[in-house]
């Protein structure tokens, strides 16, 4: 069974799906002043899946991430100073500044990095698994993709993968029903992404994504059997995102009133905050205070960064070969 | 006399000793054992050639076949690589990077820089290149050029079983990704190679041959191409140096600059394809920098911009010849 939540982890959970939303409105304010340079695609309203997720995992687990991956980091231990300067493209970022918002890694803490290609990671957390096999390591391996990354070659190759060779891999397909601008129910063949499991030879299973304490069951359960030699799982959480593919995009494909209804009537935090204080494991007092110490941590993030030096001359070819 | 060995059993011997010296080094890819799964023999093949053969007995859990599926274990490879593994991957023909380029230059290539310097992806890819053996167009190409284009790659194309030896040892020992190519026309070709290991540099080229007349770059398999010709030119008083580069990234300009500061003259042989090649590449050197030495123009010897056929009567005229190559020399040491 998914180890039981104490205290501390309720309270870290939220800690850690109040920083992300900090972090994304934040960005989501300032890239409309057109300080920000490149593309920033915010992970807001999907911050269940990557808390409950990462609950589950150690620094040594390895996850690897997409373009929409400030949440993913951030749940994987990720400094989000750090972040904040990379993506305002500053050298003390957590990239030097050399990666910007598509590229955040931090193999220090197990993540091999949001991902610019879709579907690029599948791949990537095959080897990693790998590793920790040959090893005989107790370490697992999360691959985040999207339904749009649901649809790529590389991911069906990668879930081919991990079964033939028996890998410590959970597939989390986050379906948040868009792929850019076209809706998962145009673009994925069968009802669910889960569907697919079995054609791989894997369970799979969908659940609410909106929903921390469901996402950290199933996946929970998925990273033990997979701990214990079991295999890969496909894990689909069904969510949504509260702002567009970019900052930008006016979203005229979704409904009217779309996403104003899931935010008022599904909204992971609130759902959440709901459900630990009626029960009285956690004060509402206690969930205020930790919404201020987030929201000073992401207005110091914005002020570091906006006066970070940017990189110089000299950066502009180092990292790019070893030499010797 | 030293231990002749063939370039096949080189690469073998090379894979074999790094797999003994260091436990992280793996091999995968299709049928590098060969009868997974199988009722029958396991270690079947040993590579579709039988270049990895025996290495799956001696190195056990080691020796790992997949699926023909080359993005996913391509890309394995290479997040193994990003832990601490040095795997040593194999595509078959160069050819099939066509279905798994994304994870090696989008990620592999760039993960040191994107990642601001903290992240090593000591991979090795290997893969057999080149034409001449009625394998037509989609497993006869010379993909190199493509490669060398992309920052990050390491890029390596050994013409002899000592270069391939000490080059294959070296890629596994790299810190960064390594693309690995061997020309299949020389995996029968004997030569000296010592039994102990050794490390040949990246960037570091060779010259074959020394001469005062005419400079000849040639890559890979046109090495011989070029050494086949310069013993005729040496018959009618032209004194070729011939030059291999045995890393086309990195590139050792300043080897091939001083030769044709010497010669005056250069000649490119390049089996690939000629726009945006090696062959135009280190013209282009040249051109810009060494101008003032050069007594003649600089020739490229390439294949021909078209598909590489089928027929043997075609393709004996695709692969550039030595007699093209005594040609373009003969042509210089006349211009004016």
């Amino acid at each position: 069974m998914t180890k039981a939540l104490t205290r501390d982890d309720l309270l870290k959970a939220y800690r850690t799906m109040r920083t992300i939303r900090e972090f994304e409105e934040r960005l989501h304010t300032d890239f409309a002043t057109g300080e920000i340079p490149g593309f920033v695609h915010l992970y807001a309203g999907e911050e269940a899946s990557a808390t409950g997720v990462c609950m589950n995992l150690t620094a040594e687990d390895h996850i690897a991430s997409t373009h929409r991956g400030h949440g993913h980091c951030i749940a994987k231990g990720v400094d989000p100073v750090g972040m904040m300067a990379e993506i305002w493209g500053r050298k003390t970022g957590t990239c030097k500044g050399k990666g910007g918002s598509m590229h955040i890694a931090d193999l220090s803490v197990g993540m091999l990095g949001a991902n610019g290609i879709v579907g690029g990671g599948g791949p990537l957390v095959c080897g990693t698994a790998l590793a920790a096999k040959l090893r005989g390591q107790p370490y697992v391996s999360v691959c985040f993709f999207g339904d749009g990354a649901s649809n790529q070659g590389t991911i069906f190759e990668a879930m081919n993968l991990a079964s033939v060779w028996n890998l410590p891999v959970i597939f989390l397909a986050e379906n948040n029903g868009y792929a850019e601008a076209t809706s998962s129910k145009f673009s994925v063949a069968c009802d669910n992404i889960a569907d697919r499991a079995s054609a791989f030879g894997m369970p799979g299973i969908t659940v609410d994504g909106f929903d921390f304490f469901a996402v950290y069951e199933a996946a929970g359960a998925a990273i033990e059997r997979a701990r214990k030699g079991g295999g890969p799982s496909l894990v689909e959480v069904k969510l949504s995102r509260y702002y567009g593919h970019f900052e930008g995009d006016q979203q005229t494909y979704r409904a009217p009133g779309e996403v104003q209804n899931i935010r008022d009537t599904k909204d992971c935090l609130l759902q959440f905050a709901r459900r630990v204080t009626a029960n009285g494991q956690i004060s509402q007092a206690e969930l205020d205070a930790i919404d201020a110490e987030v929201k000073a941590l992401i207005d110091g993030s914005v002020a570091k960064a906006k006066s970070d030096p940017k990189p110089s001359e000299a950066d502009l070819l180092t990292d790019v070969y070893v030499s010797y | 006399m030293a231990r002749k060995i063939t370039y096949q059993q080189a690469i073998n011997e090379a894979l074999d000793q790094e797999m003994s010296r260091d436990q992280n080094v793996i091999v995968m890819g299709e049928d590098v054992a060969g009868g997974a799964g199988s009722p029958g023999e396991q270690d079947a093949w040993g590579g579709v050639l039988g270049v990895t053969r025996g290495l799956y007995h001696k190195h056990p859990g080691r020796v790992i076949d997949t699926p023909i599926s080359e993005s996913g274990y391509v890309g394995a490879a290479i997040g193994a690589a990003c832990c601490g593994m040095r795997p040593v991957a194999e595509l078959m023909f160069v050819d099939f990077l066509g279905v798994c380029f994304d994870q090696i230059f989008n990620q592999a290539a760039k993960f040191r820089y994107m990642f601001g310097g903290k992240a090593e992806t000591p991979v090795v890819i290997r893969a057999m290149y080149g034409a001449g053996f009625r394998a037509a167009a989609q497993h006869s190409q010379c993909l190199y050029n493509i490669f060398t284009h992309i920052p990050g790659l390491k890029v390596v194309v050994p013409s002899n079983p000592y270069d391939v030896k000490g080059l294959l040892i070296q890629s596994i020992r790299d810190n960064d990704p390594v693309i690995f190519l061997e020309h299949k026309a020389l995996y029968t070709m004997e030569g000296e190679v010592p039994e102990e290991s050794y490390a040949i540099p990246f960037g570091e080229a060779a010259v074959v041959r020394e001469g005062h007349d005419v400079t000849i770059v040639a890559i890979g398999r046109m090495v011989l191409k070029a050494q086949e010709a310069a013993a005729e030119l040496q018959k009618q008083g032209i004194h070729c140096e011939i030059i291999d580069p045995r890393t086309t990234s990195p590139l050792d300009t300043d080897t091939i600059l001083e030769s044709v500061e010497k010669t005056g003259r250069l000649i490119v042989v390049d089996e690939s394809h000629p726009r945006c090649s090696m062959a135009s590449d280190i013209a282009g050197l040249a051109a810009e920098r060494a101008f003032s030495s050069l007594k003649a123009p600089i020739r490229q010897i390439t294949g021909p911009h078209s598909p590489v056929p089928f027929s043997d009567a075609l393709e004996e005229l695709y692969i550039p010849s030595a007699a093209h190559i005594v040609a373009a020399a003969k042509s210089l040491k006349e211009f004016r």
